[in-house]
């Protein structure tokens, strides 16, 4: 690791503003991306601003229908807690499944969602339930939020406050891991709305971060089963290809996650 | 602790301290004024080296020296050996291309060393290694060793032309040929075995100091033969001349062959500290292991089994191509050759084969012996064989097997081996029947209203350990003995210090070599010490590897032991004044059979210190030392049953059940001997389901992390179901024939015959992971539609 300068930031103005001053400055949450990376020297920040202490960016609170989450809750404290359970109960078990206990214990929603990895779960679920993500500067639709691989409409110095989380009447996700990384080689969340609006969001397969499936969402709001899903897949061509899984394998494993998915919602 | 000889699930003496994380490692190891290396590593995987500008990192803070292979070489560093000679079949010896610790012309993997920095912190040392900057002419490379052999591929060495090391075979030709030509049925496969990184929870470390007023060096690294370490060290790469170097392999967490051997880094260290005058330290990271331990397997092979219309196997036709790597690693050629082709015959009477192995360097890691070492690559290719042969000849596969099995011994293969004892329907009979063999079928059909496929697989795999006797090995060209020593030593109040010469770093040393003593004398376990790793207080000794330390390693301690036992129970007769052939120890006490007379052990320790009345003539003190070299290799072998269930929809495998009936001789702790098959039986499924090492076409390696390179994990593996069925080795006192590895070469044939079976189709390359079984399942139900 190089040398970086730590700070911990008491409010999220604070944070922001130390993020501003900086030389190369960035946000450290969890620090379950970050400091690996920056372990292996691929990174190399001048400084790093610590949230995980601020009170106002922690924590489940009911929102309307739905539930709002501070960025720096952990991925544990998602799935185990009461209101996402009964209400999101799909985003619930995402979180149940992210990388293990002690990544559970230290990786936040705020810093998932900023990363934006192709393979995250998170994003998935964001985009299905039709997510707020909510920053010192603004709210952004999660899908004008994640931009690409790696990418989000994050600017240099905005940092994630929490994610709005509307109600919705089904949620479920299923996951296929990655054998090597546990991260997702196709993540599939379903949503039927409170309007009744069915959303269908893929991660780990799309060269471009996670996707919506039209064709998949079209057919569930006529027919919610898992057969209605089952003849449809994504375009290979638009799918990432790699050492653990081609194109055409990963196609095939959206469409097995989707009816998967289908069916654990009810 | 208690009394606890042999036979007792004695619960590790060493586990304290590594459970309450109070092991001594060669990281926890400090010498004043230390300073840290860090190596600066080619970024290429073939490249001539142009221009090492080291001036930028000179002048960063703490930086003492940046050193590179010119330096090396100035000072007289000899180039890494090879020790294990091997003549191609035209009588030529191997082709070996030179290896420099640091590499000054021309870089041939990924990651190889091309200087080294030393400085105040590991910190400042990373640092400043980033900022040498070299200059590399990048040439084109070849990571296969099929296209490595091709006219036209990149030539690595100027020594090996084509690439090609040795072309060596075994076995009769002419009379192989001759069986095949009057075979009612030939079985031909193909087969690849996939290249490993071990993976050793500790990766390599070293600590090196040298003091100038003495001329000595000591140097503390992660080695699983630290004197093998030692003579290397000296006699071939001139660092020091023995007696000024110890070398001491404290607590080592884990080798799995890895540690067998003597990197550059290590011995980067020892020179460096010298050079620079001060004692140095460097600590592998998880990448550099990736990198640069070496790497295991790699082989491609063609085979082919003769039978005759009554299924009986005629003759076995092999052809391998080994992947050695860039250089050749310290065992790199008896792997593929002597501890490989020795095993084609398995557990069964072949009268004639034929092996052909062509050994070639290609712009990868290293390759060398890894858990099993060239007995895996065997047990693969002849349990695939077997299966596919029976699938094909329509007979079950067990009784396949058992119509070809061994049952007269010793016998005779036709590949050097001479096999001493062994009952392979024993534990064939006790696989199936503790599998429910005869129940898969329903089971079978169960599964599939399920939506599953369930299939089940068999692997009779044979293991050739504790390799010897040193003349043999000699013979075909090793350039050590494969001996091992032991020294006990009774302290004058009868405590025992037995100094082993084999080396523990997992293997629970310190408990079962206790248990032989605990047996012996009736004492205590912790009455007793095993002393290892340190070559100023242990005699000379070969290390641990390819299950050794139980049958060549213990059976030096009972040696000495005999001896022990000899001279207390002189000193006794003497005592109590009775006939040597009358004393008897039973329980820590030495007695006179037929009276009440004793002595304690004790008592008996101190009389042999005290000497104030020894039999006439006799020397005082109570030591023995013994070497013991073996006059074959043990036969451990045994039956795995494996039994998978997989998703058609994802091609994601599940182990369901897998039960292993070993013969290991006579066990000592069965509670680790269990452990280490566990551990083996995880390896070799994560071969079977889960590893490779994989490079893309220009050398670099894709699977350089634990987010690509898959490692098995808890839920990856079922509970086993283990049990052993004890033919004793005739071959050494204890009756040991050896665990270590079994595990990790008869598993991997067990899981791929399973998911064949349930697929059916063959056609599937370890590892099988899901999408490749996905795609087999595919085409399967593609042809099944059709
Ligand atoms: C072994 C392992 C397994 C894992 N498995 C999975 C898995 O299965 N699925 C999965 O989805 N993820 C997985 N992860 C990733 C994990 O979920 C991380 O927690 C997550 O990717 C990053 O969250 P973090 O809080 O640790 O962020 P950090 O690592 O601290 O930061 C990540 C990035 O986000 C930025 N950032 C952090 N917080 C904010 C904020 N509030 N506002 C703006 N920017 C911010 C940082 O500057 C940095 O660029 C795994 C990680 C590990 C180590």
């Amino acid at each position: 690791m190089y040398e970086t300068t730590y700070h911990r930031a008491g409010s999220a103005a604070e944070a922001a503003d130390l993020l501003a001053k900086a030389d190369d400055g960035k946000i450290l949450g969890g620090g379950q991306t970050l400091l690996p990376t920056m372990k292996q020297r691929l990174a190399a920040p001048s400084d790093l601003v610590d949230v995980t202490q601020i009170a106002e960016m922690k924590g489940i609170c009911a929102d309307g229908e739905g539930v709002a989450i501070g960025a720096a809750t952990t991925h544990a404290e998602v799935a185990s807690n009461h209101l996402v359970k009964s209400k999101l109960p799909g985003l619930a078990s995402l979180a149940g499944g992210i990388g293990d206990p002690a990544v559970r214990h230290m990786g936040t929603i705020g810093g998932s969602i900023a990363n934006n990895d192709p393979a995250a779960d998170y994003p998935s679920a964001l985009v299905a339930l039709g997510a707020t993500v909510v920053t010192n500067k603004r709210e952004l639709s999660s899908e004008d939020f994640f931009t690409g691989m790696f990418e989000t409409a994050l600017e240099e110095d905005e940092v994630v406050q929490s994610v709005k989380f509307p109600g919705a009447q089904k949620s479920a996700y299923a996951k296929y891991p990655n054998p090597a990384s546990r991260y997702a080689m196709a993540g599939v969340f379903v949503a039927q709305g409170s309007d009744g609006a069915v959303k269908v969001a893929v991660t780990g397969a799309g060269q471009d971060g996670v996707f919506r499936m039209n064709d998949m969402e079209a057919a569930l709001g006529s027919n919610w089963s898992a057969d209605a899903v089952s003849g449809i897949a994504p375009n290979a061509d638009d799918l990432l290809s790699d050492l653990h899984g081609s194109a055409a394998y990963r196609a095939n494993l959206v469409t097995v996650m989707a009816k998967r998915a289908v069916a654990a919602a009810g | 602790m208690a009394v606890e000889g042999i036979g007792a699930r004695a619960l590790r003496k060493e586990d304290k301290r590594f459970i309450t994380g109070k092991g001594k490692y060669t990281d926890d190891m400090t010498m004043p004024g230390m300073g840290y290396a860090a190596f600066v590593r080619s970024p290429h995987a073939h490249a001539k080296v142009t221009g090492i500008d080291a001036a930028a990192a000179l002048a960063m803070p703490g930086v003492d020296a940046v050193l590179t292979g010119d330096q090396l070489v100035g000072d007289g560093i000899g180039n890494l050996i090879c020790g294990w000679m091997i003549h191609s079949k035209d009588g030529t010896p191997m082709k070996m291309g030179g290896w420099r610790a640091l590499e000054p012309e021309i870089v041939r993997h990924v990651g190889q060393a091309v200087a080294v920095v030393i400085a105040d912190t590991q910190a400042q040392a990373r640092d400043a290694a980033d900022a040498v900057v070299v200059d590399y002419e990048e040439l084109d490379a070849v990571v296969d060793p099929l296209d490595a052999l091709k006219d036209g591929a990149p030539q690595l060495h100027p020594e090996a032309e084509g690439n090609l090391i040795f072309d060596w075979e075994i076995g009769d030709e002419a009379a192989t040929n001759e069986a095949f030509e009057k075979a009612a049925h030939v079985t031909k496969m193909e087969i690849h075995n996939n290249r490993l990184v071990p993976n050793p929870m500790e990766p390599r470390a070293a600590l090196a100091g040298y003091d100038d007023a003495e001329e000595h060096y000591t140097l503390y690294t992660t080695s699983q033969n630290p004197h093998v370490a030692r003579l290397v060290l000296s006699a071939f790469y001139a660092v020091a001349p023995e007696h000024k170097l110890r070398v001491i392999a404290p607590d080592v967490g884990g080798g799995f062959g890895s540690k067998i051997y003597i990197y550059p880094e290590e011995m980067v260290c020892l020179w460096a500290s010298k050079r620079v005058g001060r004692p140095v330290k460097w600590v592998s990271d998880r990448t550099e292991a990736f990198l640069t331990d070496a790497h295991g397997r790699d082989h491609r092979s063609e085979a082919e089994l003769a039978l005759d219309a009554d299924n009986k196997i005629l003759g076995f036709r092999v052809k391998t191509v080994a992947n050695i790597g860039a250089y050749m690693s310290l065992f790199s050629s008896s792997v593929p050759t002597y501890l490989y082709a020795t095993l084609l015959s398995g557990q069964y009477d072949i009268p004639a084969i034929h092996a052909n192995v062509k050994a070639v360097y290609t712009n990868t890691t290293p390759v060398d012996a890894y858990r099993g070492a060239g007995r895996p690559e065997a047990t693969y290719l002849v349990e695939r064989m077997m299966e596919t042969a029976s699938r094909e000849v329509g007979l079950s596969p067990a009784e396949f097997r058992r119509k070809n099995f061994i049952r007269a011994f010793p016998h005779q293969t036709p590949v050097i081996m001479c096999y001493d004892a062994g009952d392979y329907d024993a534990t064939l009979d006790a696989a199936l029947k503790a599998a429910d063999y005869d129940g898969f079928a329903a089971r079978k059909a169960e599964a599939a209203s399920r939506g599953k496929l369930r299939g089940i697989g068999l692997s009779c795999y044979i293991e050739a350990c504790g390799i010897a006797p040193s003349a043999a090995v000699g013979s075909l060209g090793a350039g050590v003995g494969l001996w091992e020593s032991a020294e006990v030593r009774v302290n004058p109040v009868g405590t025992i210090e037995v100094l082993t010469g084999s080396h523990s770093h997992g293997q629970g040393h310190e408990t079962t070599f206790a248990q032989l003593i605990s047996e012996r004398f009736g004492l205590d376990t912790d009455s007793v010490s095993i002393v290892h790793g340190d070559t100023d207080k242990v005699q000379f000794g070969m290390g641990t590897y390819g299950s050794r330390s139980g049958a060549v390693g213990m059976s030096a301690i009972v040696k000495a032991l005999d001896k022990v036992e000899s001279k207390a129970k002189k000193i006794a007769a003497h005592l109590m004044e009775a006939a040597e052939g009358d004393i008897q120890i039973e329980g820590g006490e030495l007695k006179v059979a037929g009276t009440d007379k004793k002595l304690t052990f004790t008592e008996v320790a101190l009389a042999a210190y005290t000497a104030h009345n020894l039999p006439e003539g006799m020397e005082p003190g109570l030591k023995e030392g013994a070497f013991y070299d073996p006059t074959n290799f043990t036969f451990p072998a045994g039956t795995y049953v494996c039994e998978v269930e997989i998703d058609p929809e994802t091609g994601k495998t599940e182990i369901v059940n897998f039960t292993a009936a070993d013969d290991f001789g006579k066990i000592i702790n069965p509670m680790i001997v269990e452990g280490q098959v566990h551990g083996g039986i995880t390896q070799g499924i994560g071969q079977a389901l889960l590893e490779n090492a994989a490079y893309d076409e220009g050398g670099q390696l894709l699977t350089a992390s634990y987010m690509d390179y898959t490692m098995p994990r808890a839920d990856d593996v079922p509970s086993y179901q283990l049990s052993t069925h004890v033919t004793e080795c005739p071959g050494n006192p204890l009756g040991m024939k050896g665990c270590g590895e079994a595990g990790a070469l008869g598993s991997p044939p067990a899981v791929i015959n399973a998911i064949t079976d349930a697929l059916g189709a063959n056609a599937l390359t370890m590892p099988a992971t899901p999408e490749r079984v996905w795609a087999l399942a595919q085409s399967g139900m593609k042809q099944a539609a059709e």
